[in-house]
């Protein structure tokens, strides 16, 4: 086991390497997730007030178009 | 007309940067070279090819190691004192930077250049021991780099 | 059955025949959510798979390199990572291309999400190439074709993303930075080529070659695990952020309405 991690006396080399890709791509997977879920909760809360006010969302209900 | 002018000007960069690397994008000059003169003269530059087998002289004493490196048509001897990559060794391909003084290479930094295969040791050494026994049988000196 | 909304294009484009049908779906942003939130977790998982038996493959069970020991157990990474730089980079051309033309919203989103994955694995295939490069060469870095090409990649996504978010008006960004992104696209076989085209302190292709990989079965196999791996993780992510870009620019349609109360 500790000759794994010597790696042959490159283990600065190949584990920073693994380590930094390991740590980028967790980032790239879980930002998107994290940011799906704000948009979702921020929708729901203006969707609320929208309600509480008492305006009913009869306007523009078609699609933006682009 | 805003993509218009972005065009051109991505146009225009790419040019000026592409024909302002053709001078310069080749990383080394090959010993050819450098004896037809291509080599700036006085000035450092890189020198690439690969380490004479058998060329390698190290000091007993200190750092200092000299070798010559060919691209197979021409050979230039290299100086130089420092500690080399693992890579290094004869037969291999490498970069050094430095220059030209009384027609020897006097390297500042030597780089390993890697080749593109990939093996165990096993299948090097079953390899080695293929090309020795055609050594013997040729007469010639077995290689034991 | 009431369909969702759909883009200007996708009207268009539909009523060209049955042969093209299919294709007009991935213009509408609705089917799009949907079809990204079933696939992205699908593609995650075969992805989390490949890499565990990738990664024991390539750490634990591949031999040492007869000249570099375990360090190039490095290009287990940097390989796919250098391949899906560039990739990503083809990819979002392409998008940002038919947004270009067909002014498709979709293809637009589509780029814009592709560009910081692309910018990630470019910085991992710089930056693992740059620590496996002091072990071998005696440097983690040196401006020789391959390198240099590749950082100008980096710059490339980058200078996408930023002048994709510089305009007020989405769709001029839009338009200005995919103008960008197909300009770039000769950087690519620049990439590609460079090891053959000029004297380089990268070596060559090893797998990419006319005579076939110079690379040894025990190390072939994981590095091709790896990189399917690598392709798995980057078809989750871009479903993913597209997913989530698609729900911000549409939140004033029925269909996001629907979402956010289903």
């Amino acid at each position: 086991m500790a000759e794994f991690f010597h790696m042959g006396g490159y283990a600065f080399f190949v584990w920073s390497s693994y380590a930094i890709v390991f740590i980028a791509f967790v980032y790239a997977f879980v930002s998107p997730l994290l940011h799906h879920q704000r948009v979702l909760t921020e929708l729901r809360k203006s969707t609320q007030t929208e309600r509480k006010t008492k305006v009913v969302a009869t306007q523009s209900p078609a699609a933006t178009p682009d | 007309m805003l993509v218009g002018l972005l065009i051109l000007g991505v146009a225009t960069a790419a040019t000026l940067t592409l024909t302002a690397l053709q001078d310069n994008i080749n990383l080394f000059f090959s010993p050819t070279e450098v004896k037809q003169g291509k080599a700036p003269e006085g000035r450092t530059f890189r020198l690439g090819g690969m380490v004479v087998d058998g060329s390698v002289e190290r000091s007993a004493t200190d750092l200092n190691v000299s070798f010559d490196l060919t691209d197979t048509a021409e050979v230039v001897t290299v100086k130089y004192a420092g500690i080399l990559p693992d890579l290094f060794r004869e037969g291999q391909g490498i970069v050094t930077t430095g220059s030209i003084e009384n027609g020897i290479f006097v390297a500042r930094e030597v780089l390993a250049k890697h080749d593109e295969n990939y093996m165990p040791p096993e299948v090097t050494d079953a390899l080695k021991k293929a090309n020795a026994k055609q050594y013997q049988t040729n007469g010639g000196v077995k290689n034991d780099s | 059955m009431n369909h969702p909304s759909h883009s200007e294009s996708s009207d268009r484009s539909a009523s060209r025949g049955s042969k093209w049908r299919w294709l007009h779906r991935f213009g509408s942003p609705a089917w799009m959510y949907g079809f990204s939130g079933r696939w992205a977790p699908r593609f995650a998982v075969v992805s989390a798979i490949l890499f565990v038996i990738g990664l024991y493959q390539g750490l634990v069970i591949a031999p040492p390199d007869y000249q570099m020991g375990d360090s190039y157990r490095i290009i287990f990474i940097h390989v796919p990572s250098a391949w899906l730089s560039m990739f990503s980079y083809f990819v979002m051309a392409v998008a940002a291309a038919v947004g270009l033309v067909w002014r498709m919203k979709v293809a637009d989103i589509t780029a814009r999400s592709i560009a910081p994955l692309g910018a990630i694995f470019t910085f991992c295939a710089l930056v693992t190439g740059s620590l496996w490069g002091k072990p071998t060469w005696g440097t983690y870095w040196v401006w020789d074709a391959r390198l240099t090409s590749e950082l100008i990649l980096l710059f490339l996504f980058i200078g996408y993303i930023a002048l994709h978010d510089s305009f007020e008006d989405r769709r001029t960004g839009a338009r200005a930075s995919a103008v960008l992104a197909i300009v770039g696209v000769i950087n690519l076989p620049i990439i590609h080529f460079s090891v053959e085209w000029w004297n380089t302190l990268h070596q060559g292709s090893t797998v990419t070659r006319l005579d076939g990989p110079t690379m040894d079965t025990s190390m072939l196999i994981p590095l091709l695990v790896m990189f399917v791996a690598f392709n798995f993780y980057f078809a989750s992510v871009v479903l993913n952020r597209l997913r989530s870009r698609l729900l911000e620019h549409e939140r004033k349609t029925n269909w996001v309405r629907e979402v956010v109360h289903g």
